[in-house]
């Protein structure tokens, strides 16, 4: 059938999301708003120390306090599990060692949560403590026992592609800088939850806060042993995720455990310190980048080398290593490409992926190293990225394939909007402008766990009055995933957004999506909405047609009616058409799956960094700075995002102001940091994030691009824009003050340390000696050979 | 804690007079999800430090995860639940909704009664005055802008 031609009627437009007024009037349920009849509470017991060993765990005087009901060990739940294939390393509670302060060892199901704070206390655990590593120079160095089997290296990882070092030697200028990104969290407002019931009939249902059901229906298969037929996971509306609620975890194991073992529901609530403990948040990273120019400001080769503070778990982290190393070519035409990579196990909450996975840090290494390289080259830093573009329609030396590509209209939008050109050179005291681009996956190529199956699949349903039941497994953690499914569907088939039906996150009734992770809902759950909502159109013109004495390709569904293009009055209601197909071949269905093409390239390691589509940003921040007390605020902020094509601009828009809100957050002042193996300040109020007052005045640009295959043309949104943000704001620092602060984030301790050092820098001086494996050489696709 | 150490708790809730037999030393955040099934209030730390759990008492904001219920007999609580006039919703629930003030909706009925509270002394807030009264509710989502523009747009519309 041919694709509509006349302008969309919903695509495109600011409209109402589906959930608003369920948000609004306080009536959609997070999951600690479930109560069941006799549902017990359930709390966690966990490890006081970074490190040790348990010796024994005497629960007697717990379980024989009046009001508990049960109480689990390790050896309770003894699989292991983890969210990769290759990282099964946790247990829901920690058998025999603890590796962080926070890893869980007992837990307690009582009639209320008091009491089972209360058994918490009688449970009784001797600890043998071991030293505890808390640094990636540390765990390197390796003294002690180490964390995970022989050595505290989890990943280590070497690709070249094209020979960098022959690359370097024909450079005119080459640059080398290290720097630092402290490791930071998601903190979402809704502090993780989860429900859990075992019906008489053996089945056991979990609702939680999750972004990834699928993934925690498996890892409930495997650690309680029951078939996953008899296990059902709802994950319900997310109170904030931004990666942090895309693990599995120990409480929603814990919590299915013990309803089967009380028969009695049970939910758990983590609180507020539980969440900076069960974290997978932002990994800090050490960064060496080695870039080779001409004079002209075009790159000849880079090399770059990160070590990832992991924590004590693997979590993603291999994905997150490799992360680290992927994205730099697809912002930047790099001819001969190097990438080491290492992460270590530390004995802190386990890192993981927080919005951008991986690539803000090295997002930050590059754009303040080009930044020094233009002022060194004589360039301005817009001229030297201009210099520098990815081609669309290509595919980049580590083999990454590009199809739109709107970076260069994202930054002409940025400068324009900013006067960065003119304004720069001549800002008052204390002010100064910093200027970065970025790109990011529109969802990861490759699955979590290797399959050849869809992505994300939809199923369509369509009753007699014209209602649209929409099926599918994708999860809206607050980015708006119901309306871009409902938006696409209703589209589609020419209804409202108030005709379609959503049910999502529920594993008994909905067909998979891999979760709200690697931002990839819009782009594969979006072309399975697509797909599933032209077949059933399709369905309805066929039986529209016979009844219009027309040819089906005459037809055009839109505004619940399928009529003639020719002659509009000349059709059928909505309901009419769904009635006649419906008699005359049953009950209408549709479903519509997606699987990405594959992406990846020749070598071992390629499974990482594949996207059907790559986003684009740019930005321009201005900044503010105390020379007194080293303060730096941020007035105003101009981003540009390569989109695709907005489905609903105004999500997308917020969206984008979200991530430089976050980002901001990043870049002046959230730290997870530790002293003697204790975090700092796991709490809200010492944690420190943006408030409404330090909200600065956001324009935001969008771009489309239209890409080919994403649905209508769209890209992600989700995790792109944050990322451009964080350096610029560093680049502004420098503008305003003439100091580099190499280090995230820019606190006032650091700026003012850099005004009164000689070198005018903070930040760190060399990389500690590692041994990186031997160097997988690839060959560079043929658009790269002799350049 | 026994069942006879429970006391009785009247509290005036969103115009209604409801009676709980609560443990005393139960917050009136707690009181006001668990025994009253107005979940519509949220926790994000359950220490004073977020506003998620804001709600209205004699029209001010209070944050209930510190506040007693025993302290409150008398005092008129406003929760997210007793925003609407019936079937109406409030402009300000209206404004969040039309501009994607709210994304994931976790702190979207602390943001609301806090402007709400802010509308009900001063109709016309500046830009400034906006982002002060709302500067102790935490958002991630949003950056905030979205909030700011439907408090803008929700006052603006109260003049027509």
């Amino acid at each position: 059938m041919a694709e509509l031609t006349e302008a969309f009627s919903i695509v495109g437009k600011p409209l109402t999301k589906p959930d608003a007024f369920a948000k609004v009037s306080g009536q959609t349920k997070f999951a600690d708003d479930l109560a069941l009849p006799r549902m017990l509470y359930g709390r966690i017991l966990r490890s006081p120390h970074p490190h040790a060993r348990i010796l024994h765990v005497d629960t007697a005087r717990a379980r024989a306090l009046a009001g508990v009901h049960a109480v689990l060990v390790g050896e309770d739940l003894p699989v292991k599990f983890g969210i990769l294939p290759v990282s099964q390393d946790e247990e829901a509670l920690a058998r025999e060692r603890v590796r962080y302060v926070g890893d869980p060892i007992a837990a307690v199901a009582a009639t209320d949560e008091w009491i089972a704070d209360e058994a918490l206390d009688l449970i009784e655990v001797q600890f043998q403590e071991l030293p505890h590593v808390m640094s990636i120079e540390q765990a390197i160095a390796a003294d002690g026992e180490p964390i995970h089997g022989s050595s505290n290296v989890h990943k280590a990882v070497a690709l070249e592609f094209g020979d960098t070092e022959e690359a370097m030697r024909t450079a005119e200028h080459v640059r080398e800088d290290v720097v630092f990104f402290e490791g930071n969290t998601h903190l979402p407002m809704e502090q993780h939850a989860a429900v859990a019931q075992y019906a008489a009939d053996g089945k056991l249902t979990l609702w939680t806060s999750s972004q990834t059901p699928h993934y925690v229906h498996r890892a409930l298969g495997k650690v309680l042993e029951l078939p996953m037929s008899r296990i059902r996971v709802v994950a319900t509306p997310n109170g904030g995720g931004f990666g942090g609620k895309s693990d599995i975890f120990s409480h929603e194991l814990v919590a299915a455990k013990l309803a089967i073992v009380t028969g009695r529901p049970v939910k758990i609530t983590l609180t507020r310190e539980e969440v900076f403990y069960a974290h997978r948040g932002r990994h800090p990273v050490l960064m060496k980048v080695r870039t080779g120019f001409l004079k002209d400001g075009r790159i000849k080769a880079m090399q770059f080398q990160s070590f990832l503070d992991g924590g004590g778990y693997g979590s993603y982290g291999v994905a997150s290593t490799y992360y680290t190393g992927a994205l730099q070519a697809t912002t930047y035409a790099i001819p001969r490409y190097r990438f080491e990579g290492v992460r270590l196990f530390t004995n802190k909450p386990p890192c993981g992926p927080k919005r951008g996975h991986g690539t803000p840090q090295p997002r930050f290494a590059l754009e303040t190293h080009f930044d020094k390289v233009a002022e060194e080259l004589g360039l301005d830093p817009v001229e030297l990225r201009l210099r520098n573009l990815p081609s669309p329609d290509s595919k980049t030396v580590n083999w990454l394939r590009i199809t739109s590509c709107g970076l260069e209209e994202c930054i002409i939008k940025v400068v324009a909007g900013s006067r960065f050109l003119d304004r720069r050179t001549s800002m008052p005291p204390g002010r100064g402008l910093g200027f970065a681009v970025s790109s990011y996956l529109s969802g990861a190529g490759t699955a979590i766990y290797w399959n050849d199956m869809p992505h994300s699949e939809v199923q369509l349903k369509l009753d007699r009055n014209g209602g649209v039941a929409l099926l599918c497994g994708a999860i809206d953690i607050g980015q708006g995933s119901d309306h871009i499914l409902a938006a696409i569907v209703a589209e589609v088939l020419g209804v409202g957004l108030e005709d379609i039906q959503l049910t999502t996150a529920d594993t008994d009734l909905t067909p998979i999506d891999l979760g709200s992770y690697s931002s990839r809902v819009t782009f594969m759950a979006g072309n399975a909405a697509k797909t599933a909502a032209e077949k059933v159109r399709d369905r309805l013109l066929e039986a529209a047609a016979q009844t219009l004495h027309c040819d089906p390709d005459e037809l055009v569904a839109r505004d619940r009616r399928i009529f003639r293009r020719s002659r509009p009055a000349d059709g059928l209601s909505f309901a009419q058409a769904v009635q006649r197909a419906e008699a005359e071949a049953g009950l209408v269905i549709a479903t519509g799956s997606y699987t990405p093409p594959k992406l990846t390239g020749p070598y071992k390691g390629s499974g990482v960094g594949p996207s059907p589509a790559y986003s684009y940003s740019a930005a321009v921040v201005e900044v503010d700075c105390d020379e007194k007390t080293g303060e730096v605020t941020v007035p105003e902020v101009w981003v540009a995002h390569d989109i695709g094509r907005a489905i609903n601009p105004m999500l997308v828009i917020g969206q984008v102001e979200g991530s430089v809100y976050m980002a901001l957050g990043e870049a002046l002042m959230e730290e997870q940091t530790f002293r003697l193996g204790l975090h700092k300040f796991p709490s809200l109020l010492e944690y420190k994030s943006p408030t409404a007052l330090e909200a600065p005045v956001m324009h935001t640009y969008l771009v489309e691009t239209i890409d080919r295959e994403g649905p209508f043309g769209a890209k992600e949104a989700g995790q792109g824009p944050l990322l451009p943000v964080i350096p610029a704001v560093a680049n502004a620092v420098y503008n305003a003050l003439g100091v580099r602060i190499d280090e995230i984030p820019i606190t006032p301790d650091k700026v003012l340390k850099a005004l009164n050092d000689k070198t005018k820098r903070v930040g760190p001086k060399a990389v500690p000696t590692f041994q990186f494996p031997p160097v997988i050489k690839s060959d560079v696709p043929d658009e790269w050979k002799g350049k | 804690m026994s069942i006879a150490d429970r006391v009785v708790v009247r509290l005036r809730v969103n115009g209604e007079d409801m009676a709980v037999m609560v443990p005393p030393y139960k917050t009136l955040l707690e009181v006001l999800r668990e025994d009253l099934g107005l979940t519509g209030t949220k926790h994000g730390c359950e220490l004073g430090e977020c506003s998620t759990c804001g709600v209205l008492v004699d029209g001010r904001p209070f944050l209930s995860c510190l506040a007693m219920p025993l302290d409150l007999e008398g005092r008129e609580i406003t929760t997210v639940e007793g925003m609407a006039s019936g079937r109406e919703s409030h402009p300000l629930q209206v404004a969040f909704a039309e501009l994607g003030a709210a994304q994931c909706g976790y702190c979207t009925p602390a943001m609301l009664l806090t402007a709400k509270a802010l509308l009900d002394r001063d109709p016309h807030p500046s830009r400034q005055a906006i982002k002060e009264a709302l500067a102790g509710v935490l958002c991630r989502c949003t950056g905030y802008l979205k909030i700011f523009e439907a408090v803008e747009l929700a006052a603006a519309r109260a003049d027509r």
